[in-house]
């Protein structure tokens, strides 16, 4: 599988159609907001209709560096989440998120639109996290690919049902605890998908272009991611169940 | 239906989730999968459990950023793309 080019600040390749786009419902999420149905996850712009980001960034190429801070303003939510996702360090993120940023203003002239200027954004922001984490691990080499040779997960084991709301159950605090601890226990090549397609909306297309991994990759990788997820989910809301259960008998019985 | 003679087995049924959860599946394909799932309880649990756990990363986004930290971000990114003009 191939390595993101550490140098991924070029146009990207253009394979990508000009359709997809983050749904306004996901951008907009803050707390526990409500959830984007997933039939909801469509296209912002028609394949003929211009996306708004070009205007943008044609301001920017003409000189006028408030177009650029609408798009950060637009992106640096989703820019930063994404190098969360794969740094895991929060102050690592934060500098991601600039240098990404900051790069992006200073190789515009490169962007040839071939793609969605995100979609561009994202490909230099998971460069500059894949380099950050490297710097943090010696100087050696870290991919996308990385420890994605694993089995785990793939066939479901526990098939116990959820109840019909497990995260009830929980304060707001715990489930982000729960759910920031269990998809840290994926690798990165996996959050990173997971991210992109399942919270951010991107396509497949998109995403593949974004990673610079090949669209049978992302599909495999989002599988994978899901299943685990779901496995390790489960396994919470399960412990959570009986021992509300096991409170239930023994209050019972007292 | 699937009505094809051999019916579909869980590990098929598995590879093909995500078609089925992005709606992506094809109309035969479509049927094969909800007949499938007619019969199998396990495929059915692990169907609900995977879409209720990407609804719940979708609507619990862990690391919106403080708006602090925002315009702080914000504030240095523009410093530094303004400086490079």
């Amino acid at each position: 599988m191939p390595e993101v080019p550490s140098g991924a600040a070029g146009a990207p390749s253009g394979r990508m159609e000009e359709s997809g786009g983050i749904p306004k419902s996901v951008k907009s999420s803050r707390g526990i907001a409500q959830p984007t149905p997933m039939e909801t996850i469509q296209p912002i712009a028609g394949e003929n209709e211009q996306h708004p980001d070009v205007a943008l960034v044609e301001r920017v190429r003409a000189g006028d560096v408030s177009a650029y801070d609408e798009l950060v303003r637009k992106y640096e939510r989703q820019v930063f989440r994404i190098a969360q996702r794969i740094t895991q360090n929060r102050e690592d993120a934060e500098d991601v998120t600039q240098d990404a940023f900051v790069k992006g203003f200073e190789k515009l002239d490169q962007f040839q639109g071939n793609s969605k200027f995100y979609t561009w954004l994202v490909r230099i922001a998971v460069n500059e996290s894949l380099m950050r984490l490297r710097k943090r691990r010696s100087g050696r080499m870290v991919s996308i690919d990385e420890d994605v040779q694993t089995d785990e997960g793939s066939v479901p084991r526990d098939l116990a049902d959820w109840a019909p709301d497990p995260e009830q159950n929980y304060s707001q605090a715990e489930l982000h605890k729960i759910l920031e601890k269990t998809i840290k226990g994926l690798p990165p090549g996996f959050r990173v998908v997971f991210e992109l397609r399942d919270v951010q909306g991107l396509s497949t297309e998109e995403t593949a272009e974004a990673l610079g991994l090949s669209i049978p990759a992302v599909k495999s990788r989002l599988l994978r991611a899901r299943l685990q997820l779901r496995e390790r989910l489960t396994r919470y809301f399960k412990r959570r169940r009986a021992a509300a259960q096991k409170a239930g008998t023994d209050g019972g019985k007292g | 239906m699937a009505g094809r003679g051999r019916e579909m087995t869980c590990t098929e049924f598995l590879s093909l989730l995500d078609d089925l959860i992005d709606g992506s599946a094809a109309e035969q394909m479509r049927a094969d999968l909800q007949q499938h799932l007619k019969d199998c309880e396990h495929c059915e649990v692990t169907l609900n459990t995977t879409r209720k756990t990407i609804e719940i990363y979708r609507s619990n986004q862990i690391y919106d950023m403080p708006q602090g930290l925002r315009e702080r971000l914000h504030a240095a990114i523009m410093a530094r793309c303004k400086k490079g003009c």
